[in-house]
């Protein structure tokens, strides 16, 4: 891609992509309003007791005595300005309930990624190169294996052998609570709880990855240039390294793309099982709860991240393979 | 103005508080300070502010930082808190309550009758439903010195005091709330009340932390250093937290009832289902009247007495509860144990539907019912098939309908449902907790209010009279009365006086010493070496 293309090529998908963030505001706007039920008979479901004054003070509270477009156009309006609004049944800001759950939530999701992606390619290049030896079927059949089985059962079979059995990891929650820790030791407090989550969330897409990156490898490795390679007498490593893997890599890069948009997302079943305090769990307990700000804030958030990282992605496929154009 | 006093004096009512730590002494046990305690809370509560919000979760934590005047035994006897001493009139109008002295807020403010009447008339009776029903009987309040309140009723109203537990009416520091909004002040956020833990940190989703309060107003205690709540949102990950040692102490639905077999077989901990006196919830198919055939008697006699209690109670909650018997649960006063419901008998209720006209068409079925399955716990799934099970061996065809919290509570307030679960606390009296379901006045698009739609003028005056009557005698026979009418028309299947298993491990001494258990403060808490 030329350089004087890019800022044009940022304009027009800036602009697709704010169009595209504000349907999807109004879709989930919608889409949360149209659940039935709502915060204040959910809390009066909740409290016990109640009467209709308590459910006409909770409404009026929540501004929900408002028609649903006096309510859309106040809630874009705020989006607007950046304003993520304010949750009344948590009496805070959604934009510090969403900041709070972040740092925990990337932590996850990116330890995961980055195990993933790291040992799923490895995986699948060594299966690729070794196609049809034993290596490759062992490959094969963990990849199907983490591919096919439910995160939850993996989160709770991975707890029982290293906390339950072994005792070596603690089972829930990102860090110990209540101990005096200082600079190293609570980083390694965080590692100890955080390597059975990553691990759980990561052996899926690892399996993705590896499976990819196998099939398309030797799709890559039947064609001309890699023979024609051979024959010019480039090194087996390079050929493999500098012609295969690096044209291989396009459709990787396209899933690890999507992952990475739904990195912010965090995973409501890994995070439920493991007690981690992450932004899957957040949205989860909102909806539940019909807490419609905190719903909204966090389908906010993750879709501007989705839409972020495909634009990179689509940049990215251009710096890999110089014969992709972008276009707006 | 002269009075006579009668009621109950500090010094019979603080008997179990003395017993309990002669019955430790006794086991060669002394109260050792020091330790945290870790346990679990679920579901996360939105805020830790008592009136505010008022869900189990939240009772259960903030009933560290708050207190209410009053506590209760598991008799329902009252037991001395911030109230030192208290002396009702002989006509029943006139409370006198005797403040505890030194009493300070976690800001260090002292804790006075204003500030208590401040709870009473303004705080909750603005925000909390269950106050303002019963403060509106409240004539006037005031303070003749800051250490004593005085309550004038409009009428006798002889389950006032039961009002007066932390649940329903913790005190709040008036300087912090007076003249704002009390759902959105600044305190609501940080909890600041006289209870023996404050209000230290809280991390959504993850933990809150309380630490002990060193200017509480009982010397040498709490003994406890500090109280971390764990958010453990998975039930098996919860059970796993407790047997392995991450925590000491679970409560309220932490534990499935089907995971507490194991959990008992373990030597290191104990389970009890004790300390739910006072809320006494029971379980009940709700029914809506407006559904036919559900308005025939016949029918509601027919469903209850195909359905086996002891089925539900040992084979579901694997002991954790009892059958219910009669609409009033045997741990809440007024209960009247000689007034039963009719027993198992899948026989006679084929034949009350044979004698109300319903007959089974070729397959069997004489009806179809929808089933609003209640949404809180794996638990409630099962009771439902039950039902379905049970209820098919009679002709009645039950189609289960599974939802979410939110929906299940829109749809019981605007009445749109055929049969659902409901559980609904007693809150120690009937007048209190048991009323609001059946009597006519009280049919409202609301939860907890008789959204079944029943009317029964005989009932409803029957409910009257128990609620002005200032002498228990006359109470009683009120109640019994209405207890045999409820017993013959069904308007609810009671099935269950439920209970919430409380397991921790042996080293965690005293967590149940009052009929709300897990509720109370803590304070005399603590963990041996």
């Amino acid at each position: 891609m030329e350089a004087s293309k890019l800022p044009g090529f940022l304009l027009r998908r800036g602009v697709k992509a704010a169009i595209v963030v504000l349907a999807i505001v109004i879709c989930n706007f919608l889409l949360v309003h149209a659940a039935p039920g709502d915060p204040a008979s959910v809390i009066a479901g909740q409290s016990g007791a109640a009467d209709a004054v308590f459910l006409e003070q909770l409404r009026r509270q929540f501004g929900l005595d408002q028609p649903l477009y006096v309510q859309l156009w106040i809630y874009l309006k705020s989006v607007l300005s950046l304003d993520l609004g304010f949750s009344h049944r948590q009496q805070a800001p959604v934009a510090q309930l969403v900041l709070e759950r972040l740092p925990a939530t990337l932590l996850l999701t990116g330890a995961a990624f980055a195990f993933a992606l790291a040992a799923g390619v490895t995986l699948g290049a060594l299966a690729a190169q070794r196609v049809g030896r034993w290596a490759d079927s062992v490959i094969t059949v963990i990849a199907l294996t983490f591919y096919a089985t439910p995160l939850f059962w993996v989160g709770l079979m991975l707890v029982l052998i290293f906390s339950v059995w072994l005792e070596w990891l603690p089972s829930f929650g990102m860090s110990s609570v209540g101990v005096e820790m200082h600079g190293l030791e609570v980083v390694w407090d965080v590692a100890q709880h955080l390597l059975l989550p990553a691990l759980t969330l990561g052996l899926f897409y690892l399996a993705v990855y590896a499976r990819l990156t196998r099939a398309t490898m030797l799709e890559v490795a039947d064609q001309d240039f890699v023979k024609t390679a051979r024959a010019k007498g480039v090194p087996e490593g390079r050929i493999l390294r500098a012609h295969v893997l690096r044209n291989a890599l396009l459709p990787v890069i396209t899933f690890a793309g999507i992952q990475a948009g739904q990195l912010l997302g965090g995973s409501i079943l890994v995070e439920t099982v493991f007690a981690w305090p992450g932004i899957g769990r957040l949205a989860f307990e909102a909806l539940l709860a019909r807490d419609y700000p905190v719903l909204l804030g966090v389908f906010f958030c993750t879709s501007v991240m989705v839409v972020l990282f495909n634009l990179l992605t689509d940049m990215l496929y251009a710096i890999i393979d110089p014969r992709v154009e972008v276009a707006g | 103005m002269t009075v006579s006093r009668r009621g109950l004096l500090a010094a019979t009512a603080a008997a179990p508080v003395l017993m309990r730590v002669q019955d430790a002494l006794a086991q060669g046990i002394a109260p050792r300070r020091g330790g945290t305690l870790t346990t679990i809370l679920t579901p996360e509560p939105p805020v830790l502010q008592i009136g505010v919000n008022n869900q189990g979760p939240t009772l259960v934590a903030a009933g560290k930082i708050f207190q209410g005047l009053l506590s209760f035994s598991p008799t329902l006897e009252p037991i001395p808190v911030l109230a030192k001493s208290w002396t009702i009139s002989p006509d029943g109008k006139e409370y006198v309550f005797k403040l505890q002295e030194g009493v300070k807020f976690h800001d260090g403010h002292p804790m006075t009758a204003e500030d208590v009447i401040f709870s009473i008339m303004k705080f909750h009776f603005e925000v909390s439903p269950r106050a303002r029903a019963i403060f509106a009987l409240i004539d006037k309040a005031e303070a003749p010195d800051p250490l004593t309140v005085r309550i004038t009723l409009k009428q006798p109203f002889q389950p006032f005091l039961l009002m007066f537990d932390n649940s329903a009416c913790a005190i709040v520091p008036k300087h912090l709330f007076d003249g704002q909004d009390y759902r959105t002040a600044p305190a609501v956020q940080r909890p600041v009340g006289t209870g023996p833990f404050r209000f230290a940190e809280w991390q959504r989703g993850n933990f809150i932390r309380l630490e002990r309060f060193a200017d509480y107003w009982k010397p040498g205690q709490p003994y406890l250093d500090a109280i971390i709540y764990r958010i453990v949102p998975d039930s098996q990950s919860r059970r796993l937290a407790l047997e392995t040692g991450q925590v000491v102490l679970t409560q309220g639905s932490d534990i499935e009832p089907f995971d507490v077999p194991a959990l008992r077989a373990r030597p290191n901990l104990e389970v009890s289902t004790k300390g739910w006196e006072y809320f006494s919830p029971l379980a009940w198919i709700e029914l809506n009247h407006r559904v036919k055939p559900l308005d025939d008697v016949r029918v509601r006699q027919a469903i209850s007495m195909a359905l086996d209690r002891n089925f539900i109670t040992q084979r579901l909650w694997f002991g954790v509860g009892k059958p219910a018997t009669n609409p009033i649960a045997s741990t809440t006063r007024f209960h009247d144990a000689s007034v039963k419901i009719a027993g198992y008998d899948v026989k006679a209720a084929a034949a009350l539907l044979d004698a109300a006209g319903l007959k089974p068409n070729a397959q069997g079925v004489r009806f179809t019912l929808k089933h609003l399955t209640l949404p809180y716990g794996e638990v409630w799934s099962r009771l439902a098939e039950y039902l379905k099970q049970s209820l098919r061996q009679v002709g009645v065809a039950l189609e289960l309908e599974s939802t979410d919290a939110g929906s299940w509570a829109r749809r019981v307030g605007a009445w749109e449902y055929e049969t659902t679960i409901n559980f609904v606390y007693q809150f120690g009296d009937p007048t209190l907790g048991v009323e609001r379901t059946y009597v006519s006045t009280n049919i409202q698009k609301v939860t907890f209010t008789n959204t079944g739609g029943y009317a029964n003028p005989k009932v409803d005056e029957l409910f009257a009279t128990a609620r002005n009557a200032a002498d228990p005698k006359d109470r009683q026979a009120a109640f019994s009365a209405v207890q045999k009418i409820l017993c013959e028309e069904v308007p609810q299947i009671w099935l269950m006086e439920m209970a919430f298993p409380t397991i921790h491990d042996k080293k965690v001494r005293n967590a149940i010493t009052t009929g709300l258990g897990v509720h109370g403060s803590f304070d005399d808490v603590f963990l041996t070496a």
